[in-house]
């Protein structure tokens, strides 16, 4: 049995591309009834997010299978063919493993190391499960990328640091404040990367919003949506020395913070740190303003730099994940090769015991004046016979980890003894370590 | 027995310190918490090298300095393991170990030998007297270390400098209230040090005040330390002026402690 994959994603192709071939979850169910419909596909899982459209299988011919979902993505949103032909990608044996490895763990992301496409995966299979259309291997493999993006996540620091600003932003103002938890954050102008910030600080435990504008409205508005406090602008001074965290948008020309104007603010604040995040252009605030004491001033560059460089730290980290990627890919095909071992091996002396049953049944039947003893004689022949003639092919298919050559063997007794095999699970299935996050 | 625990405190507090710094460098819990355990080692066969040697002695081993380099930073790990498991904040002990391991070495390097007590020591007035003073010099060591963390922070941030060691060290508002702490703990164990200081010259010399070096040093010490109380008491007075001043107070007093001492003769030389 092999895994393939076949998929999109926006390394191959553009958003025009991936919205027409991505799948509905609300409709799922159909194209994943109709994948199992495909000739020679046994299991199915469709992951299908913004940024990838990807379909995962079970098969034992490569070639057709791999085809055949390649045209299931074109025929299913009745799309010509060619049209997604070009930005399409497939994979099977070592490297759809490695592919799926990791997408899971986040190396095959836009921003790398980014946390939601593990949960969509999750959700992906969770699908697949509910419908029943992953199976034995499938349920082994996702489970299988689950751990190693889990381990790439504790092992590496491919996800520790910040890389959008507002997330920059949150993770500085830890450095200066340590707990949010009583730090008051003052929204000066509105905008959506303020409001973006804004909702960040308080989802990471800041107490209080106060927003001013010059609309005292527009303050109102916004103060309302975090339940905070509109402030008059021109009451600005009167209030900044109860904000800890101030960040500012405005569309003013000039400055409308200088050092002079902090003096007071210092002292009524007992020089409590101040952390200023002006993402105005042009700046809100006097870059003077950084040199006093305790007060923190970054600027729209300064927190494009910081995400810069934790992205270029991702990329560090991303060669560490690779690692860890490649050795659980060993460990795992060794698992889908011992996979069908046993069952072929139970199957061939099922059928081989089958063949001695009749034979003996019918010598027995023919053979009138036989002595008494000689069923039980003629039984233990032939067993030991069998015994003796499976026992070396029985050891050199369970001398695992040979690759290629057990699965030549396999497939060569299937043939010529014509196997039938119920694949059993060697093992318990495992659970889902945490429930699917939504992104 | 007191030579055997005191290298063996001498091994484990450099094996510590290596592994503190080792920690400022890469991220791995396990060192940080190997750090800790060889940490609480040391500390106990430290204590262990201490209370042997009082018994030899009979008296509290701080009267050369041998011993007293060694008692100090015996104060400085129990100080600074109050303010680990209360803050888990591994990365003042990179700040602080390096320390305590340099005066364990210098410790060693003095002679060791006992020998008796010079009379005007003898005395209960000693256990309050250099108890508080030791415990008051290990909240300022930490206070300067705390203080010098503080200073490096702030620059990296106002210099946008967010490197590995930026990322290892603690926020400011940890280190702003570590220090203070310091400065509520350690400036009434000086205040009361030098009264009790001064009550026993009054039994021992017959003045209470006579302007010896030390004296004069621990004056100018709880001078600095009791204008950055004073200034954080009235007006909130922190950030980086007040850290500096911490740092000029804890290398100020670290001059009383050592070099007056070494250097200046006076009351307080019983070398």
């Amino acid at each position: 049995m092999n895994i393939i994959v076949v998929g999109l994603s926006h390394k191959t192709a553009s958003v025009e591309i991936r919205e027409k071939v991505a799948f509905s979850p609300n409709s799922i169910e159909q194209p994943l009834k109709a994948l199992l419909m495909l000739e020679g596909i046994v299991e199915g899982v469709i992951v299908s997010t913004c940024n990838r459209v990807e379909i995962y299988a079970t098969t034992r011919d490569i070639a057709g299978g791999v085809g055949r979902l390649r045209r299931f993505l074109a025929d299913w949103h009745h799309l010509p063919y060619d049209t997604i032909e070009p930005h399409l990608y497939s994979y099977h044996g070592e490297a759809a493993i490695r592919h799926v490895f990791r997408v899971a763990s986040s190396l095959d992301s836009m921003v790398v190391g980014e946390p939601q496409i593990l949960g969509q995966i999750k959700t992906s299979y969770g699908y697949a499960a509910e419908y029943g259309s992953s199976g034995i291997i499938l349920n082994r493999f996702l489970h299988k990328a689950f751990s190693v993006a889990k381990r790439v996540r504790t092992e590496t620091r491919i996800a520790s640091s910040a890389v959008s600003v507002s997330f920059a932003a949150v993770e500085l103002a830890r450095k200066i404040f340590d707990s949010l938890s009583d730090k008051t954050v003052l929204l000066v102008g509105a905008g959506e990367m303020c409001e973006l910030a804004a909702r960040h600080f308080l989802t990471n435990g800041a107490r209080e919003v106060l927003v001013t504008n010059r609309t005292y409205e527009k303050a109102q508005r916004l103060a309302e949506e975090f339940e905070g406090q509109a402030v008059p602008f021109e009451e600005l001074f009167d209030h900044l020395h109860k904000a800890d965290i101030i960040l500012t948008s405005t569309g003013a020309p000039h400055f409308i913070v200088t050092p002079k104007d902090l003096k007071e603010v210092i002292q009524r604040r007992r020089m409590r740190p101040m952390f200023f995040i002006d993402i105005a252009v042009p700046r809100d605030i006097d870059p003077a303003v950084n040199e006093l004491d305790s007060i923190y001033l970054y600027d729209m560059d300064d927190l494009q730099q910081v995400v810069a460089a934790n992205l270029e730290n991702r990329m560090q980290e991303a060669e560490k994940a690779e690692a860890i990627i490649a050795e659980e890919i060993v460990q795992f095909a060794k698992w889908i090769a011992t996979l069908e071992v046993t069952p072929t091996i139970v199957a061939l002396r099922r059928r081989l015991d089958e063949l001695r049953r009749a034979e003996l049944a019918r010598t027995l039947v023919a053979w009138k004046d036989a002595p008494p003893d000689v069923e039980k004689r003629l039984d233990a022949l032939t067993t030991a016979l069998i015994n003796k003639i499976l026992h070396q092919p029985t050891i050199v298919l369970k001398r695992t980890g040979q690759g290629n050559r057990t699965d030549l063997y396999l497939d060569a007794l299937r043939a010529l003894f014509d196997l039938e095999l119920g694949i059993e699970e060697p093992e318990s299935t495992l659970e889902l370590e945490e429930p699917p996050t939504t992104p | 027995m007191t030579h055997i625990a005191f290298y063996l405190t001498l091994a484990l507090y450099g094996v510590t310190t290596l592994l503190y710094l080792a920690c400022l460098l890469r991220s791995t819990p396990c060192v940080a918490g190997l750090a800790r355990k060889l940490l609480v080692a040391g500390f106990l066969a430290h204590c262990l090298a201490v209370i042997h040697r009082a018994i030899a002695a009979g008296h509290l081993p701080i009267t050369n300095m041998h011993e007293s380099l060694s008692f100090f930073a015996l104060s400085i790990v129990a100080a600074y393991l109050y303010f680990e498991f209360r803050f888990k904040v591994t990365s003042l002990g990179s700040f602080v170990l390096p320390l305590v391991l340099l005066l364990v070495i210098g410790s060693s390097a003095f002679p060791s030998e006992l020998r008796p007590l010079n009379p005007a020591l003898k005395s209960t007035w000693i256990y309050s007297h250099t108890l508080l003073a030791f415990g008051a010099y290990a909240f300022f060591t930490i206070a300067g270390g705390v203080a010098s963390m503080y200073l490096l922070q702030s620059h990296f941030l106002k210099k946008k400098q967010l490197g590995t060691l930026f990322q290892k060290l603690p926020s400011l508002d940890t280190l702003d209230e570590i220090g203070y702490r310091c400065l509520t703990f350690g400036f009434p164990m000086l205040t009361v040090a030098i009264i009790t200081g001064a009550i026993w010259a009054a039994q021992a010399w017959g003045s209470y005040w006579s302007w010896d070096p030390k004296e004069t040093w621990s004056l100018i010490t709880w001078f600095v330390f009791a204008a950055l109380l004073h200034g954080r008491l009235t007006t909130g007075w922190r950030g980086r002026r007040a850290a500096w001043l911490t740092v000029a107070g804890f290398l100020i007093m670290l001059f009383t402690f050592i070099g007056v001492n070494l250097w200046i003769p006076g009351l307080h030389s019983y070398n």
